[in-house]
């Protein structure tokens, strides 16, 4: 299943034993995964009650947070690493968040939905806006109010300073490092804040 | 799931002193207690349930001969329900200086054997905490499984982890706060001054003269009831509901329904609860403040709990207990790097949401608790390492 590929890849990116924040962790399964496989520790943040509670049920520590009010429980470099998966295109805030991310994290990982994936130009070019696996809401209805691309992304993190550690797109379980911004429905990068001496 | 059924109340009396923050120490006293469900044979299985301002040991089932008089926390203790005591040994416990069968302001003071009345010494949360301390030892249990409480009583969880940190694994704090702001201890005083100022207070010494401070102790009470419901609920209930469908034109009768409910709540609390007592516990929500002795640093004051794990739960609609202090809590949490787990319910009943049956809430109670009886039935005790199948997966 491509879900827990992706997933995997992700968690490749994560150094052993880390203390991590994942931002939107959903039920957990990444922490947990962490936990289990890589050593890591920390906390998830999710509004969801239905999430909070299925963190819960699995031992994974969660705090119920609205990430649009920031990270302002957290400490400049107090994790090693924040994951902001899936969530930086349903935040009001986009750019506020990448900087509390790049604040509280001494690396910060972050995939969104690349809207510039083949597939959606296809969808674009007939004339409609993509319902795909990645974007599977109508237009009307989607949670997803930012919509970007691998290149777009670039941009802000220069616009941020941030340094890009690492960046490659992810499709049906698998990273693609050649023309990312075409062939992936994924974007995924790995940066850290560029005023500050890289970590060993 | 049901109840628990019919449960006895039991006491033990402790005739070493205790010695309390403020320098005095409570001689030859007793502490009124509740068990249910059975203590494992190794003995980590026990969790402490601690009461807030108005209850006491009593927390689930029912006493003999009164099917009306249900255990305050009722809906969360019993066989099946959240905190299950079909897999947990659980104890209430009534905090001395309360008017619940512990000794009390009412009872008589060995010094001079008179009732002790205003010279009940003053009591402090973390000093409940001791006493709690001495009855679970006196039990044969070394550690808590977890310690839970809610207001008042979730200050008394909290405090289990910075005094005796050792001694409880999991603490389970629900509508809390690391201290009172000045607005709360503002109501509190409030209430004292009707207390006192009752012409039947006797400076405390009423007993010696028949009467109880009733009118001081209905007004404090209908100030307390206002803060702990939200102006929502409060709208939901009674709006501006007249008692007599019109206007009475009256200024000293009762017109509007919140009246009606208040002063009812005024007359019920003042029939059952002693005033010096409520003098003394809304004293103890002032005092606590674990971060004073830190210059106000919460974080340092939390640095004893490291080994702990939290559960802290607030309600969105809470103004006396709000979820920021619940944050605040949490924050100092994670600045140890302890572990923690924070939810916050989308609740409309305000402070008193952490007494009723939530779904959201309770379900969060339950998943919590299971992860404790995993590990308690797993014979896991501190120092030792989680056992395999607690292993919480993320362990700040």
């Amino acid at each position: 299943m491509s879900e827990r590929r992706d997933l995997e890849v992700i968690a490749g990116l994560v150094p052993h034993g880390s203390r991590v924040l994942d931002l939107g962790c959903g039920d957990g399964e990444l922490l947990a995964h962490l936990a289990a496989h890589r050593g890591c520790s920390g906390y998830g943040i999710e509004i969801a009650d239905g999430n909070v509670l299925r963190c819960v049920q699995r031992g994974v520590q969660v705090i119920q947070l609205n990430l649009e009010e920031g990270l302002a429980l957290f400490e400049d470099r107090s994790f090693d690493v924040v994951l902001q998966l899936d969530t930086l295109q349903h935040l009001r805030n986009t750019e506020h968040m990448l900087q509390e991310t790049a604040r509280v994290g001494r690396i910060g990982i972050v995939s969104f939905p690349n809207f510039a994936h083949w597939a959606n130009r296809l969808s674009v070019v007939r004339g409609r806006m993509p319902v795909t696996k990645t974007l599977p809401y109508q237009w009307y209805d989607t949670p997803n109010i930012r919509m970007g691309t691998f290149a777009d992304f670039e941009v802000l993190a220069r616009r941020n300073g941030l340094t890009v550690l690492d960046s490659f797109g992810l499709h049906d379980g698998a990273a693609l490092r050649r023309w990312p911004n075409l062939r992936a429905s994924v974007a995924v990068f790995k940066f850290e804040r560029g005023d500050v001496a890289p970590t060993a | 799931m049901g109840s628990i059924g019919v449960v006895q109340p039991q006491s033990r009396r402790f005739e070493q002193p205790l010695p309390l923050r403020s320098g005095a120490a409570l001689r030859d006293y007793t502490l009124v207690y509740e068990t249910y469900g059975t203590l494992n044979a190794n003995a980590s299985n026990a969790v402490l349930v601690c009461h807030a301002l108005n209850a006491g040991a009593h927390v689930a089932g029912v006493h003999a001969g009164n099917e009306n008089s249900e255990g305050w926390w009722d809906n969360l203790v019993g066989p099946g329900k959240p905190l299950d005591t079909e897999r947990f040994f659980v104890i209430g416990v009534n905090n001395p200086g309360s008017c619940f069968g512990s000794t009390g302001p009412m009872h008589v003071n060995p010094a001079n054997g008179k009732p002790y009345g205003a010279d009940f010494p003053v009591v402090t949360v973390e000093d409940w905490v001791d006493a709690q301390a001495r009855l679970i030892d006196a039990m044969g249990i070394r550690q808590l499984a977890a310690v839970i409480g809610g207001s008042l009583g979730g200050m008394q969880a909290m405090a289990w982890t910075l005094r005796h940190p050792q001694r409880v694994r999991h603490c389970i704090a629900v509508a809390a706060a690391p201290n009172l702001s000045a607005q709360n201890i503002a109501f509190n005083e409030v209430a004292r001054r009707a207390i006192i100022t009752d012409p039947d207070f006797h400076g405390g010494h009423y007993y010696a003269h028949g009467v109880v401070p009733a009118r001081g102790l209905r007004v404090a009470r209908m100030i307390g009831h206002i803060t702990y419901l939200s102006d929502d609920s409060m709208a939901a209930k009674f709006g501006r509901g007249l008692r007599n469908g019109s206007l009475g034109y009256s200024t000293h009768e009762i017109e509007f329904q919140i009246e009606s409910y208040l002063r009812y709540q005024g007359d019920k609390f003042s029939e059952y609860f002693d005033a010096n007592t409520y003098l003394l516990i809304t004293r103890a929500l002032d005092y606590f403040d674990p971060a004073l002795a830190h210059g106000g640093d919460l974080a340092a004051a939390f640095a004893p709990a490291k080994d702990n794990r939290f559960l802290v739960i607030s309600f969105t609609t809470d103004w006396r207990f709000a979820p920021e202090r619940s944050r605040e809590i949490v924050k100092a949490l994670v600045d140890n790097r302890i572990a923690v787990s924070y939810a916050e319910i989308d609740a409309p009943h305000g402070h008193d949401a952490f007494l009723l049956d939530d779904a959201r809430y309770h379900g969060v109670l339950r998943s919590y608790f299971e992860r404790v009886a995993l590990e308690a039935s797993a014979g896991h005790s501190k120092g030792g390492g989680d056992a395999p199948e607690m292993q919480s997966p993320v362990q700040p």
